[in-house]
C-alpha cells in the first residue's frame, strides 16, 4: 500500500456498521435542529442494537452560521444523550470530517466504537449570502460574491477550456435527479426542468437545492464491526486536503487537492464500481470525475448526490454513508466517497470502502 | 497495538494583546505557527497536517476560518482540521493534533488556535436572541457567578479566596512575557478594591479581552529524537462532555470533569495527582474557578480546594504551583485560551518557562473547559517518555 493513511488503515480495521438520514425538504420551520437529529440517532442507533452508553468517542459536524447563533452544537448534544458525560468532540466542518477525526480516534486503539452525526438547516436564511462569510474577511468577503456565482466562474473555466458544455451538464443534472427516484430521502426526483439561467452558465438545474438534513454513521474497528455489521463497509484509506484560498491562484478546471486525497485514500489501487461525489453543481462533477480518474464504468451517484439533495455539513458524511450502505447490501465492493468544502472544491475528502469478499 | 508516543517539540505565542491592530487574523496565526516551527527548528515543509481550533465563528464574523486560513498556515496540498468544542477548544485542538500522531496517521502536525477579539464582539457574539431560549445578555459572567456563590455556600469558603486567586495570577503574569495584562503596581488591596461586577465576581478577578494565537509542534518518537530542545511527552489526554443544564447537574464539580481527569491520570498511571504532578495550568477565566477545579481535578478533597489557595499552596513557589503564566485571568484570546494550558504545561516540563518555570517541573497537567461546564479536554505531560 501507499500512503501514510494506508499503513494506519491496515493497522486497525475500522468500517462503516450503520448509516441514516432524514428526509432532505426545503423547510422544516417546526423542528429545531434536536428535533431534526433525534430519530437519525436513534435509527442508527437501532440498526447496530447498540445504546448510547454502548459508544466509545462522539463526534459531530456543523456551523453556527447557519444556526444564527454561537455554540450551536451544544443543543445538539442533548439529543445525544450526554449523561453520564461522554467522550466527545466536534468539528465546525461537513460531518465527514468528523468522521475523519473519528476514524483517528478509532486507529489509536482508546475506541473501539464512534457515533458521528451532522446536521444543517439551511431553510431560515439565505445560504447564497451566508456562504459568503466563509470568504477572506478583508478582500472578498466585503463584496458579496454568493456562491452560485463562483461556482459559475468555475463552470464557465471548464467550458472555455473545452472540458464539458452544457448540454453535458444538463445530462448531469437528469441523470442525478432519475438516480434520487429510488432514493426516498431526496428532495429532488425524477424530471425537473433545467430552467433558467441562476448565474451563465449555470441554470437551475445545475444548482443543487436548499434544504435541511440531518445524518448519523456508526464506526466499529475489527471483531466488533463484524458483530454489528454482517457485511461491514471497511474504511481502506481516508484523507483529505485543501487548496489555497484565493480563487485568482487555482486552476479551477482541476481538483489536484481531490486528487492527492484519493492517491492517499489508495482509490488508485484498483478500480472501483461505485462513486458517491459531493458535487453540488453539475460542473463540479465533471471536475471531480477527471481528478478522480472516474471512467464510464463506475456507477455515480446512484443516490442523487448533492443535485437531488443537499443539506450543508451532512451532504458530504452522507456521501460516505450511502456509498457504505451499498456495501452493505451488496450492491457495491469497493466504493469511493467524497466530500468537499469551500469556494469551487476548496477542500476535499477520500475515503475508499470496501466489503469482505462474498 | 500500542499507541505511537507524543512529543511536543515546538511552541509559539504571540505577545497577547487588546488589539493587534497591525496583522490580519492571518497575520496573527502565521506569527504563533513561524515561532512554534522556530522552536522545533523546522520549516513549513515538515508538517504533515495542520489542525486549527477556535471558539465561535461568530467572534470575528468569518465562517469556517480555516479556508482563507490554509495559505497562512502553510496548509495548502496537506490536511487541514477544525475544531470547535467552545471554550474547551484550545485543548480539545491539541488532542485531536494528538491522536493522528498516536494513530500513526502523520509524523508531524502544526497545531493552533486563535481569537482576535478586537476584531469582534464576544458579548455580543454569545447574545444572539434564540426562539424558546433564556438569553444570556449578561455574557459568561453572568452565567458563572451563581455557581461561584454555590461554591462559597457550600464550603464556606472565606469571601476573600477569589481576590487571592487574581493577585497571584496577575503577579505571575509579570513573569510571562506573552502574557497580556502586566499590572507592574498590583496589589491585593486594588483587586478587593475594584468594581463589584457579578457578584461575588469583582473587576480585577475576571479575565481581559484579548488577541493572540498559540501553536505546537506535535511529533512522534522518531521527531522527537531530532528535536533540538528537550521535549515534553504526552502521558495522558481526555475529552468529556455532558448536557448544558439538568436536573442533578453539579455546576459546581461537574461530573463530566471530574470522569475527565480520572481517565487521564488513569494514562498517566498518576495515584495521587496532589504528590505526583508538580505544577497545574487550568482554565480559570474568573478567580473562584482555581479553588472549584482544584476539587474537580482531585488536587484537594470536596470542600478543602479555597484552603490550598489560602494558604499559598498554589503560589509560584508554593508546593503544588497553579497556572504559572497568569492564567486566563491575565490573557484569554478565547480561543486560544485553552491551547495556551496545554502548550504552559509543556514549557514546564521542558524547562521552558523562563522566570515563571518551577523548578524541577516534571509533570504537569493542562486543563480547558467550556460551554456551561459541560465541555472538558486535559492533557498531562512529562519530561519523560511514556514507560507504557
Amino acid at each position: 500500500m501507499t500512503g501514510d493513511a494506508q499503513e494506519a488503515a491496515g493497522a486497525r480495521e475500522i468500517a462503516v456498521v450503520a448509516f441514516a438520514q432524514t428526509d432532505h425538504l426545503r423547510t422544516t420551520d417546526e423542528l429545531s435542529e434536536v428535533e431534526m437529529l433525534m430519530p437519525v440517532l436513534h435509527e442508527v442507533l437501532a440498526r447496530t442494537g447498540l445504546k448510547t452508553s454502548d459508544i466509545d468517542f462522539t463526534c459531530s459536524g456543523s456551523t453556527d452560521y447557519l444556526a444564527g447563533r454561537a455554540f450551536s452544537f451544544t443543543m445538539a448534544l442533548d439529543g445525544v444523550g450526554a449523561w453520564p458525560p461522554i467522550s466527545e468532540s466536534h468539528v465546525e466542518m461537513d460531518g465527514a470530517w468528523a468522521l475523519y477525526e473519528a476514524w483517528t480516534k478509532l486507529l489509536t486503539g482508546e475506541a473501539d466504537t464512534a457515533l458521528v452525526y451532522s446536521y444543517g438547516k439551511s431553510s431560515p436564511g439565505s445560504v447564497r449570502d451566508v456562504l459568503t462569510r466563509q470568504l477572506d474577511p478583508y478582500y472578498v468577503a466585503p463584496l458579496w460574491p454568493d456562491s452560485v456565482a463562483l461556482a459559475a466562474l468555475q463552470a464557465q473555466a471548464l467550458i472555455d477550456a473545452g472540458d464539458t458544455d452544457e448540454p453535458a451538464l444538463a445530462a448531469v443534472a437528469s441523470r442525478s435527479r432519475d438516480a434520487a427516484g429510488s432514493n426516498s430521502h431526496a428532495q429532488l426526483r425524477g424530471s425537473v426542468a433545467q430552467g433558467d439561467y441562476v448565474v451563465r452558465p449555470l441554470r437551475t438545474g445545475d444548482c443543487p437545492p436548499i434544504g435541511d438534513g440531518a445524518v448519523a454513521v456508526i464506526l466499529a474497528a475489527g471483531e466488533r464491526a463484524r458483530e454489528l455489521c454482517e457485511r461491514p463497509a471497511w474504511i481502506r484509506g481516508i484523507d483529505h486536503r485543501i487548496e489555497a484560498h484565493g480563487l485568482g491562484v487555482r486552476e479551477l478546471t482541476d481538483s489536484p487537492s481531490a486528487r492527492l486525497a484519493a492517491e492517499k485514500a489508495g482509490a488508485f489501487e484498483r478500480p472501483v464500481d461505485t462513486a458517491e461525489l459531493h458535487a453540488p453543481f453539475t460542473s463540479q462533477e465533471v471536475v471531480l470525475r477527471k481528478a478522480l480518474r472516474l471512467d464510464g464504468d463506475v456507477v455515480i451517484n446512484p443516490s442523487g448526490g448533492a443535485l437531488a439533495a443537499n443539506p450543508i455539513m451532512a451532504a458530504g458524511l452522507i456521501r460516505i454513508g450511502e456509498a457504505a450502505a451499498r456495501i452493505h447490501r451488496g450492491a457495491s465492493d469497493r466504493a469511493l466517497a467524497h466530500a468537499t468544502s469551500g469556494p469551487c472544491l476548496q477542500q476535499n475528502l477520500v475515503a475508499v470502502l470496501e466489503g469482505d469478499a462474498r | 497495538m500500542s499507541k505511537e508516543p507524543v512529543a511536543v517539540v515546538g511552541i509559539g505565542q504571540t505577545k497577547h494583546v487588546a488589539a493587534r491592530r497591525d496583522v490580519s487574523i492571518a497575520g496573527l496565526v502565521r506569527e504563533a505557527a513561524g515561532r512554534a516551527l522556530a522552536d522545533a527548528e523546522l520549516t513549513w515543509a515538515d508538517i504533515d497536517a495542520v489542525v486549527i481550533g477556535k471558539a465561535p465563528d461568530f467572534f470575528e464574523g468569518v465562517m469556517m476560518p480555516e479556508l482563507y486560513l490554509a495559505d497562512a498556515l502553510g496548509a495548502v496540498g496537506k490536511p487541514m482540521l477544525r475544531v470547535h468544542t467552545a471554550g474547551s477548544v484550545g485543548g480539545s485542538t491539541a488532542l485531536v493534533a494528538s491522536n493522528l500522531i498516536a494513530g500513526r496517521v502523520h509524523g508531524t502536525v502544526l497545531t493552533l488556535a486563535y481569537e482576535k477579539q478586537s476584531e469582534s464582539n464576544a458579548m455580543w457574539g454569545l447574545s444572539l436572541p434564540i426562539p424558546f431560549q433564556q438569553p444570556l445578555l449578561a455574557g459568561a459572567g453572568g452565567f458563572f457567578a451563581p455557581h461561584v456563590r454555590a461554591y462559597i455556600r457550600r464550603t464556606g469558603a472565606p469571601d476573600t479566596v477569589g481576590s487571592l486567586v487574581a493577585y497571584k495570577d496577575r503577579r505571575n503574569a509579570l513573569k510571562n512575557p506573552y502574557a497580556h495584562l502586566h499590572e507592574q503596581d498590583i496589589t491585593l488591596e486594588k483587586v478587593q478594591a475594584s468594581p463589584m461586577l457579578w457578584d461575588p465576581i469583582r473587576y480585577s478577578e475576571t479575565c481581559p479581552s484579548s488577541d493572540g494565537a498559540c501553536a505546537m509542534v506535535l511529533t512522534d518518537r522518531a521527531g522527537a529524537a531530532r528535536s533540538p530542545r528537550p521535549p515534553a511527552w504526552m502521558h495522558g489526554g481526555a475529552m468529556r462532555s455532558e448536557p448544558t443544564l439538568f436536573a442533578g447537574k453539579d455546576a459546581v464539580s461537574p461530573q463530566a470533569g471530574k470522569d475527565c481527569a480520572a481517565d487521564v491520570y488513569r494514562q498517566a498511571q498518576i495515584v495521587d495527582p496532589r504528590r505526583e504532578i508538580d505544577a497545574v495550568e487550568m482554565y480559570v477565566p474568573f478567580s473562584w474557578y482555581e479553588p472549584m477545579w482544584l476539587e474537580n481535578l482531585g488536587f484537594a478533597a470536596e470542600g478543602e480546594g479555597w484552603k490550598l489557595t489560602e494558604s499559598g499552596v498554589t503560589e509560584l513557589d508554593g508546593d503544588l504551583p497553579v497556572n504559572m503564566s497568569g492564567g486566563v485571568l491575565s490573557t484569554n484570546p478565547i480561543g486560544a485560551s485553552g491551547m495556551i494550558r496545554f502548550a504552559e504545561a509543556a514549557l514546564q516540563v521542558r524547562g521552558q518557562a523562563g522566570e515563571h518555570q518551577v523548578e524541577g517541573a516534571r509533570r504537569a497537567l493542562g486543563h480547558a473547559y467550556g460551554g456551561g461546564s459541560q465541555f472538558f479536554s486535559m492533557w498531562l505531560v512529562g519530561a519523560e517518555p511514556p514507560t507504557s
